[in-house]
Formats: structure tokens, sequence, C-alpha cells
């Protein structure tokens, strides 16, 4: 058998990898195929790669300045040449606003990812892993959490630490995690009583290394889907706080503080508010169908067997 | 000669539930000692609460002439390593062979990972190709092959055997007994093997304890039980149903 | 001879990604009022010619036969809702782990009264005599105690038991049991098949045993059907097994530790890529 007589095709779905990064390659390959087999997923990650693009080249797409518009002659156009998409009560180009707010939604979404996912893996595992009174106290905590509605807590923790888009943040993240913590944990609490948990238990390995290296990596799939379902909802968390005036603070172009400003011309010049509306639905949109697309291709139940 | 293992009066309570009940037994260093029962009799408990899987509640289990406390330290487990029944179950579904095998010589800090788990590989007779698969892509019997690389890694005087082949075809079952037999002779080893298959444990152990309701019933060497030298009903009633069905006409 | 069942070049094959899976690769048998033991290793097709006959083949698959014929009824060309009405009725199939066969949120004896109606126009009354009678055919010894437990209220045995009352109590003429005591511990194993070998031998049925453990096979059903990958290698009478001719008969036979044959190391079976053909 030789290696030049295997297509790259072969060489990925081999059953005998010769290499620590064949494995993992073909693994990846067969997750990407399960994925890609399903096309309205690939329509999603089209839409957030289209996202990512927008928000990289912002300065070479948009045909305007978002913030400097043009008082005198170019207010509420509505959308013709030159103004595609309209222009708002300041008489800046709506659509020149949409693309460099595309780089305020993303970095909203993916601050937030980072922040609480981990958060929530942690505490989860943790908790389930170690169980008993650290079971307890972390659970009840992550109670309270849940307790609350999530727009009315992020709205008290931006009252505290005062109006912007970093703290909108941050409060958007400290309100998300539990229910990750939640998943992780139940997770957690179907694989420790395993064979395979308990048998690197008999090796000797400490809780931590347990937790860390082999019950967080089967967590972090399912994990991965949740957080790519939340995403819209995180979106419109922060179009929310924008909407409140709380988010995003002007002249930036926030996706949700738009709409906010659009509302007072909604009747008249309903292209204002719609645009930004429109382009929160898509991303949304675009967000669910990745997710669930993950959730089949990542599912482990579906791979070999 | 100090006994490689000496269990005496060992009981394990769940709340109300007494799933082992004052059992005493020793095993001598290089011994191959057996556990038969049916379900509930205790003998998949009495392995575990060796392993430090179950809570001990009365009794104590010695191991080379240490007494075993609460915690198992790391010492322990360079001493005695277990393999499970489940072939589909005991190996992490996301880890390749590879990684199953560098993780206990992670833990220990072992030298020379690269030889060791190739020479693992190839003792069980998988031989590298087999290294970098997931447990998915094997099938039953290379799995339980991978599990007993993976307890031998450490190199360890004593296995715990839990079943190790009644999830498996018969033919494979006795390719898996041969290559257990093959490498206690080799690496000198002590093993405690829990069966419900009354012939598997008298091919594979020198003496058994036969048991009931998590209480021992009787202790006696294999050629006693191949002689058809019992002394109680229900280990005489086990060698029967063994033999298959009778119709009475 | 009358056969009950006539099976000839069976095919069950399901499609997979990365090609066809052929479970099951041209049985032929016939079957009459005896008890046919079909043995074979995990992945030999003994299961999938069960569920095939019983008309349970999982829906993406597809089964061909140049005949597969119950009593004279085309099980090929019967519809669905023929299938159905024999299934239960007249052929009856036994699982290997009543804790998945039992409803569990249903006593058993409301199970087996369901069975029962569902086949024969009887009243309440009459159907929980009947379930009662059949529960205590089943040498189960408080049949009115058991007929209102729950199936986890049970053990293993006795939940066996159930599942064979329940199979049995419409009366069938053909009884498909797959692995039925694998789950059971050795001593029950050998109740529950002196039960289920005197209602078939009382009630004249045909009775197909499929197990991968050959010496039991043997000890219970008069002929044996040997599989390996989806074939047939041998049939032969069950009091014959010694005189197997096929390798992989003997192998299989051979491979087993037994209680005072000292054989170390055991003979393994070294499969040949010819028996597959």
């Amino acid at each position: 058998m030789s290696d030049a007589a295997m297509t790259r095709r072969e060489w990925l779905l081999t059953d005998r990898p010769q290499s620590r990064l064949q494995a993992r390659l073909g693994r990846a390959y067969v997750a990407w195929r399960r994925f890609t087999a399903n096309r309205l997923a690939v329509i999603g990650l089209v839409i957030i790669l289209g996202l990512v693009f927008l928000a990289i080249f912002a300065p070479l797409l948009a045909p305007h300045s978002p913030y400097i518009g043009d008082l005198a002659k170019a207010r509420l156009l509505s959308p013709g040449p030159g103004h595609w998409l309209g222009t708002d009560d300041q008489g800046r180009d709506i659509l020149s606003r949409l693309i460099y707010g595309s780089r305020l939604t993303l970095q909203v979404v993916l601050l937030v990812a980072v922040i609480a996912a981990p958060i929530g893996l942690l505490v989860g595992t943790v908790a389930g892993y170690a169980g008993g009174w650290v079971d307890a106290v972390l659970m009840r905590i992550t109670d309270i959490f849940l307790a609350f509605p999530k727009l009315v807590l992020a709205l008290a923790f931006v009252a505290a630490l005062g109006p912007g888009i970093g703290n909108a943040i941050i409060a958007i993240a400290i309100t998300s995690w539990p229910p990750y913590a939640r998943i992780a944990r139940a997770e957690t609490l179907t694989v420790r009583n395993s064979d395979y948990i308990q048998a690197v238990q008999l090796m000797g390995a400490s809780p931590w290394r347990i937790v860390l290296r082999h019950i967080m990596p089967l967590c972090i799939s399912s994990l991965i889907v949740r957080v790519t379902l939340d995403m819209a909802g995180i979106i419109l968390t922060a179009a929310g706080l924008g909407f409140l005036g709380l988010g995003a603070q002007p002249p930036l172009p926030e996706w949700g503080a738009m709409i906010a400003s659009g509302r007072r011309f909604i009747l008249d010049q309903w292209w204002v508010a719609a645009a930004p509306g429109v382009a929160i639905l898509i991303v949304s949109l675009g967000f669910n169908l990745l997710g669930d697309g993950l959730r089949d291709a990542l599912d482990p139940r579906g791979s070999g067997q | 000669m100090t006994p490689a293992l000496a269990i005496d009066g060992l009981s394990v309570e769940y709340d109300d539930f007494v799933a082992l009940d004052d059992v005493s037994l020793t095993v001598a260093p290089g011994e191959s000692f057996g556990l038969v029962g049916e379900s509930g009799s205790g003998k998949s408990t009495l392995l575990r609460a060796v392993a430090g899987l179950a809570p001990v509640s009365f009794g104590t289990i010695t191991v080379d002439g240490k007494r075993l406390g609460g915690k198992r330290d790391k010492a322990f487990y360079r001493k005695v390593q277990m393999v499970f029944q489940d072939p589909y179950g005991s190996l992490h579904p996301r880890q390749t062979v590879d990684r199953l095998l560098l993780e206990p010589l992670a833990i220990h800090g072992f030298d020379d990972t690269e030889g060791r788990i190739v020479r693992a590989l190839d003792e069980v007779g998988l031989g590298v190709s087999f290294r970098f698969r997931y447990s998915h892509q094997l099938s039953g019997g290379q799995r339980q092959r991978v599990a007993i690389a993976r307890a031998l890694i450490l190199e360890p005087s004593m296995l715990l055997l839990d079943e190790p082949t009644s999830a498996l075809d018969a033919s494979v079952q006795a390719e898996v007994l041969n290559l257990l037999e093959q490498l206690r002779a080799t690496r000198k080893l002590t093993f405690v093997m829990v069966s419900h298959d009354l012939a598997v444990v008298t091919h594979m152990c020198d003496r058994l304890l036969v048991m009931q309701n998590g209480g021992v019933v009787e202790q006696l060497a294999s050629t006693d039980l191949a002689a058809r030298r019992v002394t109680t009903d229900y280990t005489r009633g086990l060698l029967v149903a063994s033999e298959g069905f009778c119709r009475k006409s | 001879m009358s056969a009950l069942l006539g099976v000839e070049d069976l095919r069950v094959t399901f499609p997979t990604r990365t090609g066809v899976i052929e479970a099951v690769r041209g049985v032929t048998f016939t079957l009459g009022r005896e008890r046919l033991g079909i043995v074979g290793e995990s992945g030999s097709g003994k299961s999938q010619t069960g569920r095939a006959i019983m008309g349970l083949t999982a829906e993406h698959g597809t089964i061909d036969a140049k005949r597969l014929e119950f009593n004279g009824i085309d099980l090929l060309k019967a519809s669905k809702a023929e299938r159905r009405a024999l299934r239960g009725r007249r052929i009856a199939m036994i699982l290997q782990d009543p804790k998945y066969s039992l409803n569990p949120v249903m006593t058993i004896g409301r199970q087996i009264v369901e069975t029962l109606r569902a086949h024969e126009p009887v009243g309440k009354a009459e159907a929980r005599k009947r379930a009662l009678d059949m529960l205590s055919a089943v040498q189960i010894r408080d049949p009115e105690r058991v007929f209102d437990l729950y199936p986890h209220e049970v053990s293993g045995g006795m939940g066996q038991r159930a599942m064979i009352a329940m199979m049995l109590i419409a009366g069938p003429e053909l009884l498909i049991a797959d692995e039925p005591t694998s789950a059971l511990d050795v001593t029950v194993q050998l109740d529950v098949l002196a039960i289920l070998d005197r209602l078939v031998a009382e009630r004249g049925m045909g009775l197909i045993f499929i197990s991968h453990d050959l010496r039991l096979v043997s000890s219970f059903c008069d002929r044996v059907i040997v599989m390996y990958a989806g074939r047939i290698v041998e049939e032969l009478p069950a009091a014959k097994l010694s005189e197997a001719q096929h390798p992989y008969t003997r192998g299989l036979l051979n491979c087993m530790p037994e209680i005072g044959a000292d054989r170390h190391p055991l003979p393994v079976l070294d499969r040949k890529p010819e028996w597959r053909t």
C-alpha cells in the first residue's frame, strides 16, 4: 500500500491512520462531510462567513463614512442609487453604517462566547464531577442567575456598571453562562460513572486531570452547538440594550441602537429601522442554521458504530 | 511469603443494601484466583472494592503486605490495574489508541513513551497499525486488547479482570483468554478474575471462590471442580447448569 | 411434509454511507413443527434472519427472497396490515432482554390482556382469566400478584417468563426466540428453557431458537443451522453436532473452555476467506 496510490480522500477516510495528525484530520473530515451534507447548515455558514468578511473589509466595502452625514442635503433619503439603503435622520448612509455595525455585532458575539462558555463549562464539569457540597453550592449560584430573565439581569448590570458597549458585553456574558453550566453538568453526570472515566481514575489521574482532559472534551461539542444557537439571542440582547440606550452609545453604528433611532420615523421613513432589523434577522438565522448543522456534525453518537 | 492480596472480613454496604458481607480471601503472588457467581453475588463489588471504586464499610484489604486506606495513592495503581467487562464502554470515545496508552504514562511520568506504546501494542498482538485509530474503528476483541495493553503499560504486578470476555464472541474469547494466560506467564502476574462462567474461571484460575448474595458459598481448587469434588448444592447446581439444557423425559 | 415455514434464498441488505451491507446473503431452510436452532457469532446475520421472517427489519433495509412462505401465505407479498395481523397472532417473537421489550408503564397483566384482546374478541373477565392461566403455565407461582406488578418490579427471569406468557397467549404457530435467555443467570436460564420446551411441545408450535451458544442450542433443538457472514455454512441434526464437518462449526465447538479439559492454550478459530463465499 503506497501513499502515492492513495487519493487525498482515501488518506483522510482510512480506518488505519498512520499518525496523530492523520487521525485527527480524518475525524475532522468526516465531521465536515456530515456538515456539508446539510444544505441549510451550509447556508448558515455562508451567512456567518459573509458577516466576518464584511467586518474585516468594512473600510473598503462601505461607500460612505458611517459617522458623518450630509445634514443639509441627504437627510432621510429613500433607498436609491447613491444610497442603496437610504439615509438616516443625520444624513448618514445606512448601508455603510450596517457594514461597520457588523464589526460591533461580531465583537459582541465573540467576546460573550469567549467569556461565558468557558465559565459555564468549568462550573458545570467541576460541579458534576465533584458532586456533594461543591455541586450544591455551584448549582445554587447558577440557579440564582437563571431565576432572573436574561434581559432584566443584563439591564441591572449595565445600570450598575454604566452604559457602553464594553459593559454591555460583560453584562451579557455574566447573564449567559448559567445554561452552559447546566448543560456541561448534565453531560458530566452521564459520563462520570462510565467505565472509561473509572479506567482513568484507576491510572491514578487527579480529579483536575480527569475533568480537564477527559470530561471537558466530551462536553465541548454540545456546548459549541448551544453557544452557536444562543448567538442569535446574544445579538438580540445586545440590540435590545442598544435600543434602550444602555448598550453602544451614539454615534456608534450598533444595529439595535440604529433601530431605536429609526423608530421615530417608522411610519414615514420605514427603511431607517427596517434595514438594521433585517440585518439582525439574517445574522440570527445564520447562527441558528449553523448551530443546527453543527449539532448533527459533532454529535458523537452519529460517528462510527 | 507475603500474599499479593489479602482480604479480611470485607463488607460493602450501599445505604440499606449489603452488596458484600464479611468476605475473606488471600491470593499468593503469581497466582490466578477466580470469583464465580450469578448476578448480585457481590463478585464484581469485591473487585471494585479492591480497586477503590466501591466504598469499604468493614474489613481490611492488604496488597503486598501494605494495608490500603480509603484513598489509593499513585503507587497503588502502578501495582494493581483493572480490565473492565464492556470493551465498548471502557475506552474513551474521543481518544485514539495512542492517546489512551499515553495517558497512564504521562500521569506516572514514564520516559520513552514512544517505545513503550509500540511495545505494548505488539505485546497484545495488535501492532502499530492500530496506534492511531479511534475506538469506534475497532472490533470488540481489538478493544479488549487495547484495554489490556493500557492496564499493562504501567507494568503492574496484579491484574483485576472483571468478566473480561463475557461481551465477546466465543472464538474471540478464546483468543483473549490465551493472550491473558500468555501475558501472565511472561510477566509473572497475579490475576483476580471475575466471571459468571464456571468453565472460563476453571480454565484460567488455580483456585476459585463461589459467591452468592454477597457471601461466600465455598472456596475450592479448579482441579476439585474439574473432578466434581464440590461440597455445596449451589456449586453443584452451577456445574449442572453449565453443561447446557437437559430434557427430562 | 407440510412445512410451516419455507425460506428460499433470503437476502437482507442495508444501504449505508460507505456502500451496501449484506446482512443475510441467501439463506434457505424449511421448518416444520420442530425446534430449529440458528447459531452464529455477532454479525453472522442470525438475528436479521429472524427479524425478516417476523417482518421487523429496520425501515431502510430491503428484504429479498425467492420464497418466504408461512403456512401457504406469501410473506413477501403480504400488505403491512396482513403482516401485522400475523404478528403476535400466528408468529410471535421473544427478544433477549425483557427489560426493553416490556412496556415499563403498564402492568404485566394488562400487557398480556391487551395482546390477547388485540387478536381475539374476548371479554375483559375472560381475557383476565386466560392471562392468569397463561402466567401459571409459565410457572409463575402467584399469578394474581404478578398480574398487577410493573416490569421493573420483577426479576429478569420472571420478566422473561412474563414475556413468554405474553407471546404465547394468542396461540401462535411459530415462535422465534432471539437469544431468549442470554441476559439471565445460568440457573434461571435452564428454568426458562424448560418452560419454553414444555409449551412448544404441548402446543405443537414450530420454534426458531437463535443464539450464539452452540452447546446450548444443540442441547435444546432438534436441528441446528450454523451461520457465518450472512450464509448457512452447515446444517445438521443437533445430536450429531460432534460429527460436524465444516471447520467453522468445529472451531466454534472447540474454542470454548470446558470444565475438566485441560487445554492451554485454547484452540482458536482461523477464519478462512473462502467460508464467506
